[in-house]
């Protein structure tokens, strides 16, 4: 028989899993900027420095939205906010 | 436990067997009162800024002392200088030079504080404490410069393009800490505890050569990544900020 505490944990597991899949998000942006910044370079080789700062600018904004998937999955892991 | 999130996420361990990336409390203080606790977090910050000091104090007498025949380290000390001089320059145009020294502040810190799990400390900025400070540091200048060099016009800013949109512009001046300091967090803790998970949770034979490749990776290569992020953003948003001409 399964008592209220471990249900609890177990629906934190289950949560904790389902927020990260926020991120599929970020990789795919991730993606497609690496590739856009792929293309750009082989266009225009000297610029290759501004195209690779733009780019990993780009890049860490998006990946914010899948690290806020990561801290609910962390907070629900780790520092267990509900309790029976 | 609420509490403890909004105090700055202090995950106190649970169970003595988990994997060790937990902020730990070490000695208590009577504060006003209330009980606050000396943590690991504060013990690494202290560490760090002795780093620096040691550094910028040694840089600088190196630079001073030769000038004609600067040593090796000397001449790294100027190519760094050079660089941020650049780096700064390049973002901020004309309004570089007031912000040179904070940047080079910000950078300086936030980089030594990623790296500093090379050096078996816990990363000061793996605590949203300091990260949320250093953030609100950013947005309040950022404000700052908002303020002074738009005046009226940042408040007729916020009511566009039609009144009822106050809130939703009010909203997102107040994302930029949130976001800018949850970026930092959330890449630097990840790193830690995959980097926990690694060490304690697999047998001795897998835990020689291996990490160092780890290591590498999410503490050199995101470290040195977020900080770039972090400073590059807060010198996007001021000079944002301050060229608007309306």
């Amino acid at each position: 028989m399964i008592d209220n505490q471990g249900l609890i944990s177990a629906c934190s597991a289950i949560g904790a899993g389902l927020a990260v899949i926020a991120g599929i998000g970020p990789g795919i942006g991730q993606g497609i900027a690496a590739g856009y910044g792929a293309s750009a370079v082989g266009r225009n080789p000297g610029a290759k420095g501004d195209i690779m700062s733009t780019m990993l600018l780009g890049q860490a904004v998006a990946e914010t939205t899948g690290l806020y998937g990561l801290v609910v999955a962390l907070l629900l892991m780790f520092v267990k906010p509900f309790k029976a | 436990m609420m509490s403890g999130v909004a105090t700055g996420l202090p995950m106190i361990a649970h169970e003595a067997e988990s994997p060790d990336f937990y902020v730990h409390m070490l000695c208590p203080l009577k504060f006003f009162g209330t009980t606050v606790y000396i943590t690991t977090t504060h013990v690494c910050t202290l560490i760090v800024f002795v780093t620096i000091l040691c550094i910028a104090i040694a840089g600088r007498r190196s630079v001073l002392k030769h000038k004609d025949s600067p040593t090796k380290f000397g001449a790294g000390v100027e190519l760094a200088i050079d660089v941020l001089l650049k780096f700064v320059n390049g973002t901020m145009g004309k309004a570089a030079k007031h912000y040179i020294n904070y940047v080079g502040a910000l950078f300086a810190f936030v980089f030594f504080s990623n790296i500093s799990g090379l050096f078996m400390l816990r990363p000061p900025t793996a605590d949203y404490g300091t990260t949320l400070c250093i953030a609100l540091i950013s947005f309040v200048m950022i404000q700052y410069a908002a303020i002074r060099y738009q005046k009226l016009g940042y408040l007729k800013g916020m009511f566009e393009p039609i009144f009822f949109f106050f809130p939703i512009n009010v909203v997102s001046e107040l994302a930029v800490p949130v976001s800018l300091s949850l970026r930092l967090f959330g890449n630097v803790l990840a790193g830690t505890v995959m980097m926990a998970l690694y060490y304690g949770m697999l047998p001795i034979f897998a835990k020689i050569g291996v990490p160092s490749a780890l290591h590498v990776y999410f503490d050199l290569f995101s470290g040195a990544i977020q900080t770039y992020v972090f400073c590059m953003l807060t010198m996007t948003f001021v000079t944002d900020k301050r060229n608007v001409e309306a």
